[in-house]
């Protein structure tokens, strides 16, 4: 098992519905520079399928999608 | 006496203070009592009507009448900028260098479009936002032989959100009226995983799409406007050419409620989805539940400027303003709120057009998705009446 990589922003959108935790996480990424490490919180369950598949689509890293304590955990890397 | 002020002129602002005044009629003729709006213009905008000037059936004259017109007798109307609330001192103070106290505050003050804040969107991108940009929008079109067109959204929330599909849909059927269809390739650009926000209206407009051969492409929020090579790049990276660009600006909420460290950058106002409270604090400390965020006890916002998970659309402030109206009527007569106006439930109806003469109609609540009935003739006769008859119903609280 690895561990998890250090996060260098942790985007809470817990409580934002669809599409918040997205957007905030697009808006997080313009702003992030490459390398960085990115965590959204999010307690809308659409999230863990719509965030990585944008992820998936912009060319980003996708670390991995964690279920925590009634929310989700969404790490990502900005490769470009 | 109780002095009331409502910021902002617009459906929730005009609506709110006339019904206040309603209810405060005794309290207002015996000098116990003042309603206030304070409008920047003095103008009230019917901007359902904007999409309109853009598909060539109305005019941006028909679309503007004074504020006073539309007030109660009994609503006080200051023609002046707010340029800070303080929430705590129960002052506004305004542009004029006046300082207005308040008893109970109603902030209406919308919601802002930003074209600046994507480089190159002034001079490529097209909208419909404003009088000036539909009328500009419809002169391109009357131009267009043939060619790209691309419709893109440049952020979420913005106002209307069915507005860019219906611009989509109703340009479709124009182009195949004049014979364009088969030279234009239609490209729109969804920011989210599916046509829509909301599930089921996806679900309803996303075979529209299909039918009339407009190209969805989804998580494709517009990012960068390259202008040199007109292509809109998402922020995804990926590149859509285009002849002819229509994209929704940017949107913010007021700069005074930033200013006044109610709301975070976005503007947008954190609020209570009952009551219509503006809480204390933006966004509550990890582990602190929403419910234990305080609400100022006077203060509410309603329309464009909350931060609900709704429509920014004058159908939201229209529901939303009974609730004002009864909550800050309530306090100023010392006694609870009550009946159905009590609280907000979420109610927000809207028309949505899909060209070709149809239509159909969005209408939900917190707990209810809308089921959009199959587009026909109705709902989009029902919405050109509504459009006409909106002056003389809706801000003085005829529906």
């Amino acid at each position: 098992m690895t561990a998890e990589p250090t996060v260098t922003t942790t985007i809470d959108a817990r409580g934002s519905f669809c599409p918040g935790p997205l957007m905030e996480l697009i808006r997080g990424m313009k702003e992030a520079e490459v390398g960085d490490v990115l965590a959204v919180l999010s307690t809308d369950k659409g999230s863990k399928t719509d965030i990585p598949k944008w992820i998936g689509k912009a060319g980003h890293n996708l670390i991995g999608v964690f279920t925590r304590d009634g929310f989700d955990e969404i790490i990502v890397e900005k490769t470009r | 006496m109780k002095r009331v002020v409502v910021l902002g002129g617009g459906v929730g602002g005009t609506l709110a203070a006339n019904l206040i005044a309603r209810k405060l009629k005794r309290e207002i003729s015996s000098g116990q009592a003042k309603v206030t709006v304070v409008d920047v213009t003095g103008s009230h905008a019917y901007q359902p009507g904007y999409m309109y000037i853009a598909m060539g059936s109305e005019k941006a004259e028909k679309l503007v009448r004074p504020e006073k017109s539309l007030l109660d007798g009994n609503v006080e109307l200051v023609i002046d900028g707010v340029t800070k609330i303080d929430a705590a001192g129960g002052t506004v103070s305004l542009a004029s260098g006046v300082t207005m106290s308040f008893d109970q505050l109603v902030i209406a003050t919308g919601s802002r479009i930003l074209p600046g804040e994507l480089a190159n969107f002034e001079g490529e991108a097209h909208h419909f936002y404003t009088a000036e940009a539909a009328a500009d929008l419809r002169k391109a079109l009357d131009a267009f032989t043939g060619g790209k067109i691309v419709i893109g959204i440049a952020g979420i929330p913005y106002k209307c959100p069915p507005a860019p599909l219906e611009v989509a849909f109703l340009i479709e059927s124009e182009l195949r009226e004049r014979g364009l269809r088969d030279k234009t390739e239609l490209t729109f650009l969804s920011p989210i995983n599916r046509a829509f926000t909301i599930e089921s209206v996806s679900d309803m407009a996303t075979p529209i799409f299909a039918e009339k051969g407009i190209k969805l492409e989804l998580l494709a929020g517009v990012g960068e406007i390259d202008a040199e090579r007109k292509v809109v790049i998402t922020d995804a990276f990926e590149e859509h050419p285009y002849d002819l660009l229509i994209c929704v600006p940017p949107h913010k909420g007021a700069q005074v409620v930033i200013d006044s460290g109610l709301a975070p950058k976005s503007g947008w106002l954190p609020t209570d989805r009952a009551t219509l409270q503006v809480k204390t604090v933006a966004k509550p400390a990890p582990g602190v539940a929403d419910e234990d965020v305080p609400r100022y006890p006077n203060i509410y916002a309603l329309g464009d400027g909350t931060d609900l998970p709704l429509s920014k659309a004058g159908s939201t402030a229209h529901f939303e303003a009974p609730i004002v109206a009864e909550r800050v009527s309530a306090a100023v007569q010392g006694r609870e709120p009550e009946g159905k106006e009590a609280n907000y439930t979420g109610k927000v109806m809207c028309f949505f057009e899909v060209g070709d003469g149809k239509g159909t109609l969005l209408q939900f609540d917190y707990n209810h998705p809308p089921k959009p009935p199959k587009p026909s003739a109705l709902w989009h006769i029902g919405k050109i009446m509504f459009n006409k008859a909106y002056w003389r119903t809706v801000p003085r609280g005829r529906v």
